[in-house]
């Protein structure tokens, strides 16, 4: 037996003794994902333990070193987990935005002791961060945010308003974008920092979105302080910082390009409908989502082997842009299946809201048509 | 045919319709509902009786205003620039046109009542997901002089403000319509909070009781009277989704002149620019389609499914895409409920499905077409 074939049978074992029974539903929605943070109140015990337990392991973040609390995990040895957790069908014990954005910066930009501070607690679980990158003005054109840090003595002064902020109100710390010099150009004083919510100064206004749930807000800085020690990166160079996040961020929000939520054909799905693959027409879209679904999951593991050696950098907005644009390909479609049944919001288990919700894919983390300028501007090197 | 264009009364019908819907029921007004949870507007129809909306295909010896069916898809594409929540189409298009095609006093009687406002009709045709009238199930089974009608109904439009249902039901030798009132005993009506915060209901038959009287029409030969009101109603809610589509075109053009990114306004873009302009484009083409079935309709009815078919398979898409574009080109305050786009983009998700939906109207088309 080779290293990964022992490998996959300790894990197998482990696996089998330690993932609790309810977690092995392969559910994954809104309702069901544990986000962690010292507010979080879990569903289950069941829930509660196998976060735990993954935690202990490090592998909430299987490829995070141990140092920080990950499980120091190879790309093959990593895959295994991932295979190994979905042949049981088991939770993902734990998402955030610790995990998926601010992770990757801070391994990559923070100094040893910011990694000690803030990683293992993200691993575990305990801390929940947001972020705080969009401003009403500064969208798209991201580089021209307002919100300000003054310097006062060891800490920034923090004023400032953010917009479209996702769980702000559920978050513990925000990482957010802040000008410290404001006669720069404007990519030039930009500082990436770490702002603690509870501090006095921070609030939030949750905005409702057009599915119905409100899991986004403003976010108001009034004479916040910080101390600067809470500085990712260099002062000023925080577009560095802030331009690496978001390609990990572009990855995150593609995987829903790879498929359906439970590895589900969108075919299956609009055959359980009624009338769902009654037609030509729809039988035929779904067989190219299919098609085009496969061999994006393939894409997703690709660009993922790739990383192993060297980051991805432009070609995730490749990731994002099909990705996305996919994902609401798919729900179009699964709500023409549904026919009249699924325009009532309890409708095939709130497949409406769901569809709502994938419309703002190619909104959030830079738009489709960012993402183009991207791939044409620095992959193509088109003039403009 | 009359021309395609607009004739000068038909533009000062819907410059008129314009000014009292911006008063009476700007986008607000469908909020307003949504908030309340309130679906239908007692005042608002009263209103439209008023104005001689409601009579609109009602014979003036009824003391409708029978201008016809361009006329009414005039006043339906206005309402939908702005949304309107209303019965207008399953009471003043699609059960007087049903009701015109009987010639008694009691039809006659319905026709008086629609035109005045004082009776709400729904179409209880549907019963599964998607649209096909002809695969009705609902039984009507002879008891007696009468019958007897068992079964269930999904999404009836205007269902639960309607006083009377226009109700398909399979009988010994085919389909038969009945009238009947909303309330009779054995009904009973759901609300099926639907995205777009309208009327709709599901409704389950049980052993209702239905007399000869109650039949519209002859027994088993509904679709003498139900084809008519459905191509009608269908001809109707197309021009409703052009307006959508238009309203929807409007409010993102102004926006791409308004929002500034990297110090310009966002429709200097040209990558924006071409999609707007092409959106236009379509919505060019599905107007002529919509005036077209408005006219087949005032002028030879019997030959007018592929006219109305193919317009309601063009408005289908193109406010498809006016929404998805409308949202979109927003960026994240599209998204927002707070922002009226999400509306749109909810009403045209529903209006692509009732009466018969991309695939089924295309299909029409295609058949007519004799392929
Ligand atoms: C559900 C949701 C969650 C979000 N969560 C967060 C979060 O947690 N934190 C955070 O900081 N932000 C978040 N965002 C904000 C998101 O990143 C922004 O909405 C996005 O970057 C677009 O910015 P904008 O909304 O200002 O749109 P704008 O930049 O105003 O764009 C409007 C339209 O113009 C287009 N456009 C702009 N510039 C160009 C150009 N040069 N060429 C062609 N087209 C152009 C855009 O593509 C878009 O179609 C979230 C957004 C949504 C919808």
């Amino acid at each position: 037996m080779d290293d990964l074939a022992a490998f996959r049978a300790e894990m197998r074992a482990w696996l089998d003794i330690n993932c609790p029974e309810e977690m092995r539903d392969g559910q994954v929605t809104e309702e069901t994902i544990c986000w962690g943070g010292k507010r979080w109140k879990f569903t289950s015990d069941a829930q509660r333990i196998w976060l735990d337990r993954m935690a202990a392991k490090g592998w909430t973040v299987p490829s995070w070193p141990e140092a920080y609390g990950g499980g120091g995990l190879s790309r093959a040895q990593d895959k295994i987990l991932k295979e190994e957790m979905a042949r049981i069908n088991a939770r993902s014990p734990l998402e955030s935005f610790g995990i998926w954005m601010l992770g990757p910066a801070l391994l990559h930009f923070g100094t040893h002791e910011q990694k000690l501070e803030y990683l293992p607690p993200i691993a575990r679980g305990e801390v929940r961060w947001c972020q705080g990158y969009s401003e009403p003005g500064a969208g798209s054109d991201l580089a021209s945010v307002q919100t300000k840090a003054e310097i006062d003595s060891d800490h920034y002064l923090v004023n400032g308003q953010k917009v479209w902020t996702s769980y702000a109100d559920k978050a513990d710390w925000i990482f957010a974008l802040v000008r410290t010099d404001k006669d720069a150009p404007k990519h030039k004083g930009i500082s990436f920092i770490l702002i603690d919510m509870s501090t006095e100064g921070v609030s939030t206004r949750p905005i409702r979105l057009i599915s119905g749930k409100s899991p986004f807000c403003e976010t108001f800085f009034d004479n916040v302080r910080t101390p600067r020690h809470q500085r990712v990166g260099d002062e000023n160079r925080g577009w560095d910082v802030a331009k690496y996040l978001l390609t990990h961020e572009r990855e995150m929000i593609s995987g829903g390009g790879g498929g359906l939520l439970g590895g589900r054909p969108v075919g299956a799905v609009l055959a359980e409908m009624a009338h769902g693959l009654d037609t030509a027409d729809r039988r035929a879209a779904a067989m190219e989502c299919e098609v085009d679904s496969l061999a994006m999951a393939l894409t997703l593991e690709r660009y993922k082997d790739q990383a192993e050696t060297q980051p991805i950098g432009d070609a995730s907005a490749m990731l994002k842009y099909y990705g996305t644009e996919l994902n609401k390909r798919r729900h179009e479609l699964m709500m023409e299946g549904g026919g009249s049944d699924a325009l009532a919001w309890d409708g095939h288990d709130g497949l409406p809201s769901d569809w709502l919700r994938t419309k703002a894919n190619s909104i959030e983390g830079g738009t489709s048509e960012v993402m183009l300028s991207i791939i044409s501007r620095r992959v193509l090197e088109l003039p403009g | 045919m009359t021309s395609l264009q607009k004739t000068e009364d038909e533009v000062m019908l819907a410059d008129a319709a314009r000014s009292f819907l911006d008063d009476a029921a700007p986008i607000g007004h469908l909020r307003k509902m949504r908030d309340e949870c309130r679906t239908y507007d007692a005042e608002l129809w009263s209103q439209m009786a008023e104005l001689g909306w409601t009579g609109v295909l009602v014979p003036e010896s009824a003391g409708g205003s029978d201008m016809g069916h361009a006329a009414a898809g005039i006043l339906a594409e206005e309402m939908g620039k702005t949304l309107v929540s209303s019965p207008f189409l399953s009471t003043a298009v699609m059960a007087a046109t049903a009701l015109r095609q009987v010639a008694d006093d009691r039809a006659s009687d319905a026709l008086r009542k629609i035109a005045e406002g004082q009776v709400i009709y729904a179409l209880a045709v549907d019963e599964t997901s998607k649209h096909e009238p002809d695969a009705a199930e609902l039984a009507a089974t002879p008891d007696g002089n009468g019958f007897r009608l068992s079964g269930t109904k999904t999404f009836a439009c205007d269902g639960m403000a309607a006083d009377r249902l226009l109700v398909l039901a399979k009988t010994d030798e085919g389909l038969t319509l009945f009238d009947l009132p909303a309330n009779r005993d054995g009904i009973n009506r759901d609300p099926m909070d639907l995205i777009d915060s309208r009327d709709a209901a599901r409704i389950t038959f049980e052993d209702v009781a239905a007399t000869g009287d109650d039949v519209l029409g002859q027994v088993d030969d509904a679709m003498t009277v139900l084809k008519p009101a459905l191509e009608a109603g269908q001809a109707a809610l197309a021009a409703e989704m052009a307006g959508l589509a238009a309203g929807a075109l409007d409010m993102t053009v102004g926006y791409l002149k308004e929002r500034k990114q990297f110090g310009v306004p966002i429709g200097a873009f040209q990558a924006l620019q071409h999609r707007a302009a092409h959106l236009w484009c379509e919505a060019e083409v599905t107007a002529s389609a919509i005036t077209n079935a408005g006219r087949m309709l005032d002028e030879n009815a019997a030959e007018a499914t592929l006219a109305v078919s193919l317009a309601k398979a063009r408005a289908t898409k193109t406010a498809e895409l006016a929404v998805k574009e409308g949202v979109q080109m927003h960026g994240g305050i599209g998204m927002t409920d707070a922002y009226d786009m999400g509306f749109y983009m909810k009403r045209a998700r529903v209006a692509a499905e009732w009466l018969g939906d991309y695939g089924y109207h295309a299909g029409k088309v295609a058949a007519l077409r004799g392929f």
